[in-house]
């Protein structure tokens, strides 16, 4: 698949179906801030789960912190269920290095301990530097390193995806 | 030149050392009481250490004694994971003879990564943070009768948690406003933070009058100052910086300048009472007052640790 056929409402459906697929009874969403929590907001409405989907943030445990300073403030955790013993399908919007994930199973843990986490992407974009893998990912390509990929989201609520220069 | 940099910003206008709340962008303060609103929350959490300062060491050199403003550095720094070294300097080094720049650069040898000073000479964070190395930051915890900058804003974060919305209030800061370093840094912050009434309150030996240079209401009667006040900052008596004598005695500043039930009526109703602390009661404020409904003085302190949590966070963060 190449990055100019990337249709983000297409892929959406792919990303609900498989997460239909993969959420277990009782389970709960997290989405990753900031588009990660976009698409947990909208899989939560449309699989009609209870209660609301957990957002969470990757800052206050990312690695390049001394690199890139802190991006705490806006981006705050909300998990509005018990952590402890909970099922939870983490959902980001691009799986890229790893970097993030690693960091939201850590800030996950500062709450509690979950009986299990598994995660749902968007785009799988390769690139990875950490042994994690996405159980769900409605397209896998190949990015360049120096690539990022970014998903916007309107006025309307409708998702897209573009290619810029990675910061 | 006409403009230099500001010391505190690197190129990019990130936060790299905090000095003075004075000339601190409004983004910038905001970008504080945000990222401090996001560390209160991690005392709900089961973990509440975070890992941001891990494998870096803060050094709090309190060359002017104060144990409880170091304690909530100290807290803080501990619960961004940082090793902190606390040095006893106003009874070591200093009184060896060892000068203020000497101190550092001994310090700067033992990997320090963050310094906390507090300093009894106005400017002496300025001198350090100029002259240690890129890689280390400074943040001032109060120099002379200059500035306190994270008593500043942890006031600013105070107010903003009870009352929301900085640019309907009326503030009024009674008492000792010219031994104040905490008075200049909370007049800065809130009107950075577009407060448009602020209000200095007090005899005209202890307010002093260029004071309206600074955009203040300098009121020399307690009640006109009290009237529909949204927010009261009761400064404490500093007798230690006290040189000739400016007052009669604490008993008459009480009669005079405390800030008792009956006064604080004049205030508006949904007022709140603020002090930087420590309190004396029976001088400045009364107990009643204190430990009234009204009073925010203890969450305060909770607000205190977790901006600065967020201070350091953020300047450990900038490179220079």
């Amino acid at each position: 698949m190449s990055v100019s056929s990337l249709d983000a409402e297409a892929l959406y459906g792919e990303l609900l179906a498989g997460v239909r697929r993969l959420l277990p009874p009782g389970g709960v969403l997290v989405g990753v801030w900031s588009g990660g929590a976009w698409l947990a907001e909208r899989l939560h409405a449309d699989l009609g789960l209870p209660g609301a989907c957990g957002v969470i943030s990757s800052s206050l445990h990312r690695d390049d912190y001394g690199r890139r300073g802190l991006a705490a403030g806006k981006a705050a955790t909300r998990l509005p269920f018990a952590v402890d013993g909970a099922r939870i399908v983490l959902v980001d919007d691009v799986l890229h290095t790893g970097r993030t994930i690693r960091a939201v199973i850590n800030e996950l843990y500062d709450f509690g301990r979950p009986a299990s986490v598994a995660l749902a992407v968007l785009v799988d974009r390769g690139g990875r530097e950490l042994p994690i893998e996405a159980a769900c990912a409605a397209a896998r390509i190949e990015l360049p390193p120096q690539q990022a990929l970014a998903l916007a989201r309107d006025a309307a609520g409708r998702l897209s995806l573009a290619v810029e220069p990675r910061p | 030149m006409l403009s230099r940099r500001n010391p505190q910003l690197n190129a990019h206008g990130e936060l790299i050392h905090l000095l003075s709340v004075e000339g601190l962008p409004r983004a910038v303060v905001e970008h504080i009481l945000d990222t401090a609103a996001t560390f209160l929350s991690v005392n709900e959490r089961e973990v509440k250490k975070l890992p941001l300062l891990r494998g870096k060491s803060v050094f709090n050199l309190f060359f002017e004694n104060s144990t409880r403003t170091r304690t909530t550095f100290e807290i803080a720094a501990n619960r961004l994971g940082a090793d902190v070294i606390n040095l006893d300097i106003a009874r070591s080094s200093t009184a060896k003879g060892e000068s203020l720049l000497d101190t550092v650069a001994n310090l700067s040898a033992m990997h320090a990564d963050l310094f906390v000073v507090r300093h009894a000479d106005s400017g002496a964070p300025y001198l350090i943070a100029q002259h240690c190395a890129p890689q280390v930051h400074v943040v001032n915890a109060g120099d002379g009768r200059h500035a306190h900058p994270t008593q500043g804003l942890l006031d600013a974060y105070t107010i903003r948690h009870y009352k929301g919305d900085f640019t309907r209030l009326r503030v009024a800061i009674v008492g000792d406003i010219l031994h104040s370093r905490v008075a200049r840094s909370d007049i800065h912050a809130l009107t950075t933070l577009g407060v448009p009434e602020i209000r200095a309150v007090g005899p005209k030996t202890l307010v002093p009058a260029d004071l309206a240079a600074m955009g203040v209401r300098v009121c020399h009667d307690l009640a006109a100052g009290l009237r529909d006040a949204d927010v009261v900052i009761m400064l404490r008596l500093q007798n230690e910086r006290m040189g000739g004598a400016l007052l009669p005695s604490a008993g008459e500043f009480y009669k005079h300048w405390g800030l008792t039930e009956a006064r604080l009526a004049l205030a508006a109703p949904d007022c709140i009472v603020m002090h930087p602390g420590p309190i004396n009661r029976g001088v400045e404020i009364d107990s009643a007052v204190a430990d009234g409904a009204r009073s925010v003085i203890l969450p305060q302190v909770g607000f205190g640790i977790a901006v600065r949590m967020a201070v350091m966070s953020i300047i450990a963060g900038n490179e220079a």
